[in-house]
C-alpha cells in the first residue's frame, strides 16, 4: 500500500521522538519520512503539553518546523513530534465564530466550546482569480470627513491607517467601525478583529467599543496579544481572514477586517526569517516581506455573483514616524492607498489627525459622483487638495518672511489652511457628518479664495454649489 | 519493471517553498520545463549540480514531500504563440484564467490544465502561399482574422524550412488542424498547425533592427511634447506608491497608437487587473473605434499568485510582444512593475542561497534587465515586414528613493525616464511627472515627424517652454524664501508662463472624457497658445504695465478651459484664442500709452 493513502486518514498520522536541533523558534527533526512541505506538526513537550509547529524545509533526511508559542523548554531527547499530514487548518461556521473571541491560532479564549460544524480550511486561502473579481465601487460613508470627502472608502478595499505611536489610530479605527455599519442597510455585516502583539487593554477597549455599539454579536475577535509568542502572530491574521472570506462569500455577509498591528507582524516575521538565516534585504526584513504581505491584504475584495464583501483596514504603526521605512512603504505598494495620521496635527489637537496630502484613496474615483455620492465630488476634492497643498507653501514661506508681508491671495490661504484643518480634519469622535454635509464644507472653505484661483471646479459647479455655501453663511 | 521505471524518473528530494530539488539531476537538462508530482506542478530546472537538480516550481508547494516523482518536459519553458491570444487574460506563465475560473471557481488551485489557446475554436484561414514556393522560418503562411482590429498573420515555425507542399484551402479550422505541409532538405515532411511554441528566454530572430524614429504616440502630453518615446524605444516609469504609476501605465495601455497591446501585471494588485477588465471592452481605441480589448493581451500574475511564476511572467509577455512584432506590428508592452519582477527574483536566489549583491539582489540582477530591455526594438522582420516592440517599465523604489538598485540600473538601459513625483502627487497634480528630472533620448529623432504633422517650430516651441520651466525651477528658491511679489515683472512673468505649461498643459486628467487623451495637433496648438501669451506678456512687461492686467485679461481664462473644451482635431478655437490674445494684448498697451498722451 501507497503511504499516500494513509496520509489522508487522521488517526494514523506519524509521530517521532527526538529533535537533533533546536534553534530560536526553529527545530530540526531527523529521520522523518513521508512529510509534506508546509504540513501542520503538534509538538508535545516532556510535561506533556502540546504545541503547534509547521514544516517550513524538508528533505529526505529531515524537516525544518517552526513552532508557534516558541522552542522554551523543549529538550532534545523527550520531545515528540506529530506530522499531521495537512496544512494549517481552522473549522468555521457562522453561528460557532460570531460574538466569540479566540486565540490567534483559532482556539477559543472565551471558554466556549472549538468550532466543529464545517469542513476545515486551509488558512492560507487561496488568490481570488482576477477574472472573478468584481470591481468595488460601492461608496461607504463613514462619518469621517477627511476619508468619505477626500480619500473615500469602498467596499472591498485595502484601506490601511499608517499611525505612529500615541496617536489616536485605535479611535479612528473604532469610530469608522461605529459609523460605517449604519450604511449597510440591505444586508448583514460582521467585524473580524485581529489582533497582533497588542496590548491586553488595547483589545479590550475595542471588545468595549464593540459592545457599547451593540454589534458585539457581529464580531469575532481572534487575538494575539503582546505577551503571546511572535511565531504565533504569523498566523492569527490569516486565520481571521479565513472567518473573513467563509463569512463574505458563503454567508453574504459585508466583512470589515480591522489588523492591528501590522508592525508587529512585520516585525515577527524578520525576528523569524533571521533565526533561519536567511539573507535579509532592508533593514533586516527579509526579501520576500512585500510577498508575504501581500497574501494577507490581497485577501479582500468582491467577487462576482457573490453577495459579500471583504473591506480592510489594517493598522501600522511606523517607527519613528517613517513613511518610508519598510513596513508603510511596502504597504502601500499593496494596498489601494493609506489614511496617514500626522503627529504635527495631533500636537495641534485636532481629531482625527488625518493629513490629507500623503494620504490616497486609488479606488475613490470608481466610488463616487453622480449616483454615488454627488456630481462635484470629484472636483470639489481635487480643488480642496490643490488649496491645502497650496496654503502649506504659503504657511512655510509665512514662517520665513512673516504672516504680515504675504501677498493679499496668500494671505486668504493661509487663512484657509488653518480654517481647513479646525473644520474640515477636526471633528468629533462621535460626529458622523453625511456626505453631503462633508461636500458643503468643503465648498464654504474653498469660497474664502478667489474665484480665480479655483481652477479645478467648473463655473457651473461654482455658481450651483459654492454659491449655495455663501448663502447658507449667511443664514 | 517498477525498479526501471524508478531509474527514469527523478524524484524530489527537497522542498522549501517554489525551491525544489530532484534526484538524480543528469535526467533533466538546464532550463527544461518540468512536471512535478501527480498535480503536476509546473517548473522549470534553474541549476544541476552533481546528481542533484534545482527546480523553480511556478505553483504552490503545500503538501508536496520528498519521493514525489518529477516529468521532465525534453522542452524549455515555452509559450504557445497563435490565434486566440487577443483579448485574452494568462498568468504568468501562461494558463487562461477564464478557462480556470470555468474549472476551479473563484479561487486559483494549483496543477496542470489545459494548453493556453483554445484548441475548440474555429477560425476562418486564408492561404497566402501556392503550393511549391520555397518558405522559411517567419514567413506567412496564411492569415487569420482575429478581432475587428486585427489580422492574426500565420507564421511558419522556427526551424522550418523546404518546399511548401500542401496548404489548406480558404476555410475553418481549429489550431488542431495541419494547415501546411512543408518539405525538408532531407525529404522529411513536417505539418504545420496555426499555432507554435517558443521558449521564452530566447529572443525570436529577425532580420535587422532599424533605429528609432517614429513617435509612439500616447495622447498625454507630458509625454509626446516633452519627453516622447519611439516606436521600439524604452522607457521607465519609476516612482514611489500612490504617485500614479499605475495610472499612467493604464492610461498609455488605452491610448498608445501601438497595433497590440500586451499589459503584464507582474505582483501588483488584484483590483487593478480587474479594473482592465471591466475597462478595456468599454473604451474605444481612438483610431480604430474598436474596443480595446481587441487589441490588448493581459498577463496577470497579482502579488498574491506563486512568486515564481511572477519571474517567467516578463518573459512570457515579452515572447508574445515579438510574436505580433514578426508580423509587422507595432507593439507596446507594459510592465507593471519590473520592481517585483526583480524582487521575486531576489526571493529565488535566497532560496538557492547564492551570493547577495546589492540589497540582497542577486548580482545578475543588471544583466538580467538589460537583457529584458534589449528585447525592445524596431526591426525588419523574417518576412520583410517592419514591425516593433516599445517597451514601458514601471518601477516602484522602496520609500520613493531612485538610488536604489532596481532603479539604477534600470536608468542604465532605458532611452526615456518618466520620473514621477511625491509632492506633485500629494497635490492631485497629475501626471506627476516631474519635468526636470525626466529626460527623453528621442526627441531629435521624432522631432521631425511632428515637424512635419504639426508646425516646423515644433522643436523650438518645447524647447522654449522646457526653458521656461527650467528657470522658473531657478526661481522658485528665491519664491520659497521671499515670496512671489518679491520679484520684478520680468521675473514673475516667467512665474506666471511656467504655471500656464505646468495647469494649462502639463496637467491632464485621467478621469475627464475629453481631456484623458490629447492629440498630436491639439498639443502642439495648446502649447502654442500658451507661448504665444508668454511671449505678448513680454511686450506688456517692456511697456511697464503691471502684470496682472496682463493675467486678468478674459482670454487667460479661455486659455484655462482650452484643454478641457477644444475636443478633437479642432484647430479653429485655438485660432481664436490667438487672435484673441494678440487683439487684447494691443488694446492693453494702447490703454496704457492712452494716459500718457492725454496727460
Amino acid at each position: 500500500m501507497k503511504p499516500e493513502t494513509l496520509r489522508h486518514d487522521h488517526d494514523l498520522q506519524v509521530e517521532f521522538v527526538g529533535l537533533s536541533r533546536i534553534q530560536g523558534p526553529l527545530v530540526v527533526i531527523e529521520g522523518i519520512r513521508d512529510v509534506g512541505f508546509g504540513e501542520r506538526v503538534e509538538i508535545v513537550t516532556s510535561t506533556g503539553d502540546t504545541r503547534q509547529g509547521r514544516v517550513l524545509a524538508i528533505s529526505r533526511q529531515a524537516a525544518v518546523v517552526e513552532v508557534f508559542h516558541g522552542t522554551s523548554g523543549l529538550d532534545q531527547e523527550r520531545t515528540r513530534v506529530r506530522f499531521l499530514g495537512r496544512p494549517f487548518e481552522i473549522i468555521v461556521s457562522k453561528d460557532e465564530i460570531l460574538g466569540r473571541i479566540f486565540s490567534g491560532l483559532g482556539m477559543p479564549l472565551d471558554g466556549g466550546p472549538a468550532p466543529f460544524q464545517g469542513e476545515p480550511r486551509n488558512v492560507n486561502g487561496l488568490p481570488i482569480n482576477p477574472v472573478a473579481r468584481a470591481y468595488p465601487e460601492d461608496f461607504i460613508q463613514t462619518g469621517i470627513s477627511t476619508i468619505d470627502g477626500m480619500n473615500t472608502l469602498v467596499r472591498g478595499q485595502k484601506l490601511p491607517i499608517f499611525s505612529g505611536s500615541g496617536l489616536p489610530h485605535n479611535d479612528l479605527a473604532m469610530q469608522i467601525v461605529r459609523q460605517a455599519r449604519i450604511l449597510s442597510e440591505e444586508t448583514s455585516f460582521a467585524i473580524i478583529f485581529a489582533a497582533m502583539g497588542v496590548r491586553h487593554d488595547e483589545a479590550e477597549a475595542f471588545r468595549r467599543n464593540f459592545e457599547e455599539s451593540g454589534v458585539l454579536n457581529n464580531v469575532a475577535m481572534f487575538l494575539n496579544l503582546a505577551d503571546d509568542p511572535a511565531v504565533e502572530r504569523l498566523i492569527a491574521p490569516r486565520v481571521a481572514l479565513t472567518a473573513a472570506e467563509y463569512l463574505a462569500f458563503e454567508e453574504d455577509m459585508h466583512v470589515l477586517v480591522i489588523l492591528t498591528d501590522m508592525t508587529n507582524y512585520c516585525e515577527a516575521l524578520r525576528e523569524v526569517a533571521t533565526s533561519k538565516g536567511e539573507v535579509p534585504s532592508r533593514k533586516g526584513y527579509p526579501g520576500y516581506l512585500y510577498s508575504d504581505l501581500a497574501s494577507i491584504y490581497e485577501r479582500a475584495g468582491r467577487i462576482h455573483g457573490r453577495k459579500g464583501s471583504v473591506t480592510q483596514i489594517p493598522i501600522l504603526t511606523m517607527p519613528d514616524d517613517d513613511i518610508t521605512h519598510p513596513i508603510p512603504d511596502l504597504t502601500g505598494y499593496i494596498t489601494e492607498g493609506q489614511i496617514v495620521l500626522d503627529r504635527e496635527l495631533f500636537r495641534k489637537g485636532i481629531y482625527p489627525p488625518v493629513n490629507v496630502l500623503p494620504s490616497l484613496s486609488r479606488l475613490m474615483s470608481d466610488g463616487i459622483g453622480e449616483g454615488k455620492t454627488r456630481e462635484d465630488h470629484r472636483n470639489i476634492s481635487s480643488q480642496l487638495y490643490a488649496a491645502y497643498a497650496k496654503s502649506k507653501q504659503v504657511e512655510r514661506l509665512a514662517s520665513i518672511v512673516g504672516e504680515e508681508d504675504l501677498s493679499v491671495v496668500d494671505k486668504k490661504y493661509f487663512a484657509f489652511s488653518r480654517e481647513f484643518e479646525k473644520r474640515f480634519v477636526h471633528q468629533g469622535r462621535d460626529e458622523n457628518r453625511s456626505i453631503s454635509e462633508t461636500l458643503d464644507l468643503g465648498w464654504d472653505l474653498v469660497m474664502m479664495l478667489p474665484e480665480s484661483e479655483l481652477v479645478r471646479v467648473t463655473p457651473q459647479e461654482i455658481e450651483k454649489y459654492g454659491k449655495a455655501s455663501h448663502t447658507r453663511n449667511q443664514e | 519493471m517498477s525498479l526501471l521505471h524508478d531509474e527514469q524518473t527523478p524524484i524530489v528530494s527537497y522542498v522549501s517553498g517554489p525551491v525544489v530539488k530532484a534526484e538524480p539531476g543528469h535526467l533533466l537538462s538546464m532550463n527544461e520545463m518540468v512536471e512535478v508530482g501527480e498535480e503536476r506542478l509546473v517548473g522549470e530546472v534553474i541549476g544541476l549540480d552533481g546528481n542533484t537538480a534545482t527546480i523553480q516550481v511556478y505553483e504552490d508547494t503545500t503538501g508536496l514531500r520528498p519521493g514525489t516523482k518529477v516529468f521532465g518536459q525534453r522542452m524549455n519553458l515555452f509559450v504557445e504563440l497563435g490565434p486566440g491570444l487577443i483579448g485574452q487574460i494568462f498568468d504568468g506563465i501562461q494558463r487562461p484564467l477564464d478557462f480556470l475560473k470555468e474549472k476551479w471557481g473563484d479561487f486559483i488551485r494549483r496543477g496542470k490544465t489545459v494548453a493556453a489557446l483554445s484548441r475548440e475554436k474555429v477560425w476562418e484561414f486564408v492561404p497566402a502561399l501556392e503550393p511549391g514556393v520555397q518558405i522559411g522560418p517567419g514567413m506567412v503562411l496564411g492569415t487569420v482574422k482575429e478581432t475587428e482590429a486585427i489580422v492574426h498573420k500565420v507564421l511558419a515555425p522556427p526551424g522550418c524550412h523546404g518546399t511548401l507542399k500542401v496548404i489548406a484551402p480558404k476555410g475553418r479550422y481549429t489550431l488542431e488542424d495541419v494547415i501546411a505541409e512543408v518539405e525538408g532538405p532531407s525529404g522529411r515532411v513536417e505539418k504545420i498547425k496555426m499555432f507554435h511554441r517558443w521558449p521564452v528566454r530566447v529572443s525570436r530572430p529577425y532580420r535587422k533592427r532599424f533605429m528609432p524614429s517614429v513617435p509612439l504616440l500616447t495622447g498625454q502630453r507630458v509625454i509626446d511634447t516633452f519627453f516622447p518615446i519611439a516606436k521600439g524605444g524604452t522607457a521607465a516609469i519609476p516612482g514611489g506608491f500612490g504617485t500614479g504609476k499605475t495610472v499612467t501605465q493604464h492610461q498609455l495601455s488605452k491610448w498608445a497608437d501601438a497595433d497590440i497591446i500586451i499589459y503584464i501585471g507582474c505582483g501588483e494588485r488584484g483590483n487593478e487587473m480587474t479594473g482592465v477588465l471591466t475597462d478595456f471592452p468599454r473604451l474605444l481605441d481612438p483610431r480604430t473605434k474598436r474596443p480595446l480589448i481587441e487589441r490588448t493581451v493581459l498577463i496577470a500574475n497579482t502579488s498574491d499568485m506563486p512568486v515564481a511564476a511572477r519571474e517567467a511572467s516578463i518573459y512570457t509577455g515579452i515572447t508574445m510582444a515579438e510574436y505580433f512584432r514578426d508580423q509587422g506590428y507595432d507593439v507596446a508592452l507594459m510592465a507593471d512593475s519590473t520592481s517585483r519582477w526583480a524582487e521575486a527574483l531576489r526571493e529565488i536566489s535566497g532560496r538557492l542561497e547564492e551570493m547577495p549583491a546589492e540589497e540582497g539582489f542577486p548580482a545578475y540582477l543588471a544583466s538580467r534587465l538589460a537583457a529584458f530591455y534589449e528585447r525592445a526594438g524596431r526591426v525588419e522582420t523574417l518576412s520583410g515586414e517592419k514591425g516593433s516592440v516599445s517597451l514601458i517599465g514601471a518601477v516602484s523604489p522602496p520609500g520613493g528613493d531612485f538610488s536604489e538598485p532596481v532603479t539604477m540600473h534600470t536608468k542604465r538601459f532605458v532611452q526615456c525616464f518618466w520620473a514621477l513625483d511625491k509632492e506633485l502627487a500629494s497635490a492631485r497634480y497629475f501626471p506627476a511627472i516631474n519635468y526636470l528630472e525626466s529626460y527623453s533620448a528621442y526627441i531629435s529623432a521624432v522631432s521631425s515627424w511632428w515637424e512635419e504633422k504639426t508646425s516646423a517650430e515644433w522643436k523650438k516651441l518645447r524647447d522654449d517652454a522646457v526653458e521656461i520651466l527650467q528657470e522658473d525651477a531657478k526661481l522658485q528658491n528665491i519664491v520659497k524664501l521671499l515670496g512671489e511679489d518679491a520679484l520684478p515683472d520680468d521675473q514673475r512673468m516667467i512665474i506666471e508662463g511656467a504655471k500656464l505649461i505646468k495647469n494649462d498643459f502639463l496637467q491632464q486628467s485621467a478621469f475627464d472624457p475629453v481631456d484623458t487623451y490629447c492629440q498630436p495637433i491639439k498639443q502642439y496648438y495648446l502649447l502654442k497658445v500658451i507661448m504665444h501669451f508668454v511671449d505678448r506678456m513680454r511686450d506688456v512687461v517692456m511697456a511697464r504695465i503691471p502684470l496682472f492686467r496682463a493675467m486678468n485679461l478674459p482670454v487667460v481664462e479661455k486659455i484655462h478651459r482650452a484643454k478641457y473644451s477644444i475636443e478633437g482635431e479642432e484647430v479653429e478655437p485655438f485660432l481664436k484664442i490667438l487672435e484673441e490674445t494678440d487683439q487684447q494684448i494691443e488694446e492693453l498697451l494702447k490703454r496704457s500709452r492712452e494716459p500718457e498722451n492725454e496727460a
